[in-house]
C-alpha cells in the first residue's frame, strides 16, 4: 500500500511546493474555551490528511469550520488559492461526509445522490449518468431505488461517500467515517476508502480519534490536543520520532521514564535514568543545559525479551519479573517490573506454535538497542 | 389462561357505559319525533330537517369552520418559526425568556386570556380606529395567539429529535437556507405540522371562553349558540346537530386509523437493516 496516492512524493519537504488547503492562525473560542487556538496547517492536493485526537481535543470544530458550518473566531482559510474564511457553506468547493452519514431519510438512495447536482442546476441527463457512474464505482447500483432505512450501515456509509463525491469536491472532509462501523467492515472499508481517493485524486481531510485508522489511511497525520497540533507528519514519524510526550503517549503504547541531563558533546547527550537505574548516551542535535529533566520512551515492540541474559554488550539491558502477561493471539503483551519498582511493557510475537514463553513470576531480562530509545524534550 | 374475574369486567363496563352512555343518548334522542327531549316519540328524522334548514346554526358552523381554518393555517406558519427558533438558533441573550413567553398561553387560564385580549382590542380600537367591530377577525386573531404555542412545542420537540447534520449536509451540498427549510426540514417535520395544524383547528372550533370575550354582536360561532341554547333547555336540533358533529370525529378518527395501521404494515413487510444503524 506504499505507492498509492497520485501524490508529488512529499510534497511538505519541498519549499517550492504550493499547499491546496492553507490554514493560519485559525481560531474558534465558545466564551473562555478555546476549542481550537491558532492553528496554522498546510494540505497538499491528493493528500490523505488525517486529524487525530481524542473527544474535546478541538478536531471536530476544525472540521466544521473547514466545511462553514462553524465560523471561526479568528484567522483564514484558503482552498487552491480562494479564500473562502466566511463563504457560506453551500459556495464551498469542498463536500463533508457526516459521522452520522445524514442520509436524507425521504429520499431515495439515488435522489439523495443526485441532490448536491441538483442544486447546481446541472441537466437531467447528466445528472443521471453521473448518478450511475457514481453508484457503480461504490457498488450500490442495485439498491438505487431503496430509501436509507432499507440499507445496511456499510451500504449507508458508501452512499454518504457518493453523495459526498458526486459533485467533484476540490477538498473531501471525513468525520469519524468508520466509526460506525463494525471492526471487520471497517478494516474491508478502510482499504475501499483509499483505493476510491486514489482513483478520483481527491484530497482528503479525515478527523478521528482511532489511530489505528489514522495510521493506515494517511499520507500525514496531524496530532491534536486541546484546540492545537502536538505533532504534523507522516505515521511513521508520528509513531517512530514522536517529538513530544503527548504524541509519544497518544499514539501506540509506549514506555516513558524520566531521566535528568547529566553532561554531553555536540552532537550527544549523557543522562542519568533512576528508573531504569542507568546512563546513557543518545545522539542529540541541540545541546541541552546539564540538569534539564527529559523522558526517555521506548516502545514495547521494540524491547527484546529472553530468559537469558543477550549476549550483545552494546544495549540496554534490565533484568526484572514478570508481572503481568496478555495472550492476544498473534503476540502477547508482557509487563516486567524490574528491581527498582519500574514496570516496563513489553510485547512480544508469538512466532513459533509451541514455544512457551516466559510465565508469571519468571525471572527475565529486557535488552534495547540504543537507537531504539526516544529522547523526549517536554 | 385465567379467564378475567367478574369484577374486572363489570368494572370495565361500568366505566365505558360512565363514557359512552350519555353520547349514546344524544344520538338516541336526535332521532326522537317528539319536540320534547325527554319524552321519547318515536323514531324520526325531523330535528336533522330542522337542523339544515335552521340559518342560525349553519352560520354558526360556517363562521367556526372559518375561523378554525384560518387560525390553524397561521397559528402552524407563525408556530413553526417559533419552533425552529426554539430547536435551532444558537444560544442568544434572553432564549429562556423567549422560550417562556412563547409557551405561556399553554398554562394560561382561558379567562385570562380572554379579558386581555378583550382589553386589548377595546384599547387598540380607541388609539387606531382598529379592529373596529369585534367579530370574526378578532375571534381568530385570539385563536392563533394561543393555538400558535401548541404548533410551536410539537415542532419544536420533532425538530429536537431531528439530526442537526441533515439540514448541514444539504446546505453542504449547494442548498441554500430556504431550500433546505423546503427541501429537508418540512418534508421531515411535515407529521408535526399536521398534527398541530389539527390540534389547532381542533381547538380553535372547541373555544367557548375566549371566543365570548372577544367576539362582538352579530358574530357566534358554534359553541357559544351552542352554549346559548343549551341555557334555554336542551333542544332535540342540537342533538341532531351533536350526532353529526360526532359521526363526523369517529370516521376521522377511523380513517386516520386506517392509514397508520396501513402504514405500519407497509414499514413491516420491509426488510430490517442488515447491519449496524447509523447511530
Amino acid at each position: 500500500m506504499e505507492e498509492r496516492t497520485p501524490l508529488a512524493s512529499t510534497p511538505w519537504l519541498d519549499p517550492d511546493a504550493r499547499p491546496f488547503v492553507r490554514i493560519e492562525g485559525l481560531s474558534k473560542h465558545f466564551g473562555d474555551f478555546k476549542a481550537v487556538d491558532a492553528i496554522d496547517l498546510d494540505i497538499y492536493r491528493a493528500e490523505l490528511f488525517s486529524i487525530l485526537g481524542a473527544s474535546g481535543s478541538g478536531k471536530t470544530t476544525l472540521l466544521r469550520m473547514l466545511a462553514g458550518l462553524e465560523a471561526p473566531t479568528s484567522g483564514r482559510i484558503e482552498i487552491d488559492g480562494v479564500d473562502v474564511t466566511d463563504a457560506p457553506p453551500y459556495e464551498r468547493p469542498l463536500n463533508i461526509m457526516f459521522q452520522s452519514y445524514a442520509l436524507f431519510p425521504h429520499m431515495t438512495v439515488e435522489q439523495n445522490v443526485a441532490y448536491g447536482l441538483k442544486k447546481d442546476r446541472t441537466p437531467g441527463p447528466e445528472i443521471q449518468r453521473r448518478v450511475a457512474e457514481i453508484l457503480d464505482l461504490v457498488q450500490l447500483s442495485s439498491h438505487a431505488r431503496a430509501k436509507p432505512s432499507q440499507i445496511s450501515g456499510g451500504q449507508s456509509q458508501r452512499v454518504a461517500l457518493a453523495r459526498a463525491l458526486i459533485k467533484q469536491p476540490k477538498v473531501l472532509l471525513l468525520d469519524e467515517p468508520l466509526a460506525a462501523l463494525d471492526k471487520k467492515l471497517r478494516e474491508h472499508t478502510q482499504f475501499e476508502l483509499v483505493n476510491i481517493q486514489d482513483q478520483l485524486g481527491v484530497t482528503f481531510v479525515v478527523v478521528t480519534h482511532d489511530q489505528e485508522e489514522a495510521m493506515t489511511l494517511s499520507t500525514r497525520i496531524a496530532v491534536m490536543n486541546e484546540g492545537r497540533f502536538t505533532q504534523i507528519g507522516t505515521p511513521n514519524e508520528i509513531y517512530e520520532h514522536p517529538c513530544n510526550r503527548f504524541t509519544a503517549d497518544f499514539v501506540g503504547k509506549i514506555n516513558l521514564f524520566e531521566a535528568t541531563v547529566i553532561g554531553g558533546g555536540d552532537a550527544e547527550v549523557t543522562l542519568r535514568c533512576e528508573a531504569l537505574d542507568c546512563t546513557i548516551t543518545l545522539p542529540h542535535a541541540a545541546p541541552l543545559a546539564a540538569g534539564a529533566a527529559v523522558s526517555l520512551a521506548v516502545r514495547p515492540e521494540k524491547i527484546f525479551l529472553a530468559k537469558e541474559p543477550p549476549r550483545e554488550t552494546d544495549r540496554t539491558v534490565l533484568r526484572g519479573v514478570v508481572l503481568d502477561l496478555g495472550y492476544f493471539g498473534g503476540l502477547s503483551l508482557y509487563r516486567i517490573e524490574t528491581g527498582n519498582g519500574t514496570v516496563i511493557e513489553v510485547s512480544a510475537q508469538n512466532r513459533q506454535r509451541d514455544a512457551r514463553g516466559p510465565e508469571w513470576d519468571d525471572e527475565v531480562y529486557l535488552s534495547w538497542d540504543a537507537s531504539n530509545t526516544i529522547l523526549l524534550g517536554e | 389462561m385465567k379467564r378475567h374475574g367478574t369484577f374486572v369486567l363489570s368494572m370495565m363496563a361500568f366505566g365505558f357505559a360512565f363514557l359512552y352512555v350519555p353520547i349514546a343518548l344524544v344520538v338516541l334522542y336526535s332521532f326522537n319525533g317528539s319536540s320534547l327531549s325527554t319524552v321519547w316519540g318515536g323514531f324520526s328524522l325531523r330535528w336533522y330537517g330542522e337542523l339544515f334548514r335552521n340559518e342560525e346554526i349553519l352560520r354558526a358552523v360556517l363562521l367556526s369552520l372559518r375561523i378554525a381554518a384560518l387560525s390553524a393555517s397561521v397559528a402552524t406558519a407563525l408556530g413553526t418559526l417559533a419552533g425552529m427558533a426554539m430547536a435551532r438558533l444558537p444560544r442568544f441573550r434572553g432564549r429562556t425568556l423567549f422560550t417562556a413567553m412563547i409557551l405561556t398561553p399553554l398554562v394560561m387560564p382561558e379567562v385570562l386570556t380572554g379579558l386581555s385580549l378583550l382589553l386589548l382590542f377595546v384599547s387598540l380600537h380607541d388609539l387606531f380606529g382598529w379592529p373596529g367591530a369585534r367579530g370574526g377577525s378578532t375571534i381568530a386573531i385570539a385563536h392563533i395567539t394561543f393555538s400558535t404555542a401548541y404548533v410551536a412545542v410539537i415542532v419544536r420537540s420533532r425538530l429536537t429529535g431531528m439530526d442537526p447534520s441533515l439540514e448541514e449536509a444539504a446546505m453542504d451540498l449547494g442548498a441554500r437556507p430556504l431550500r433546505v427549510f423546503l427541501d429537508i426540514t418540512v418534508p421531515l417535520i411535515a407529521p408535526a405540522l399536521l398534527t398541530g395544524w389539527l390540534l389547532a383547528f381542533t381547538l380553535s372550533l372547541d373555544d367557548l371562553v375566549i371566543a365570548s370575550f372577544v367576539s362582538g354582536p352579530g358574530s357566534t360561532t358554534l359553541p357559544m349558540l351552542i352554549f346559548s341554547k343549551v341555557r334555554l333547555g336542551v333542544t332535540p336540533e342540537i342533538n341532531a346537530l351533536a350526532t353529526v358533529i360526532i359521526v363526523i370525529v369517529a370516521t376521522g378518527i377511523a380513517i386516520a386509523a386506517r392509514t397508520m395501521r396501513r402504514r405500519e404494515a407497509r414499514h413491516a413487510e420491509r426488510p430490517a437493516p442488515l447491519g449496524t444503524g447509523t447511530g
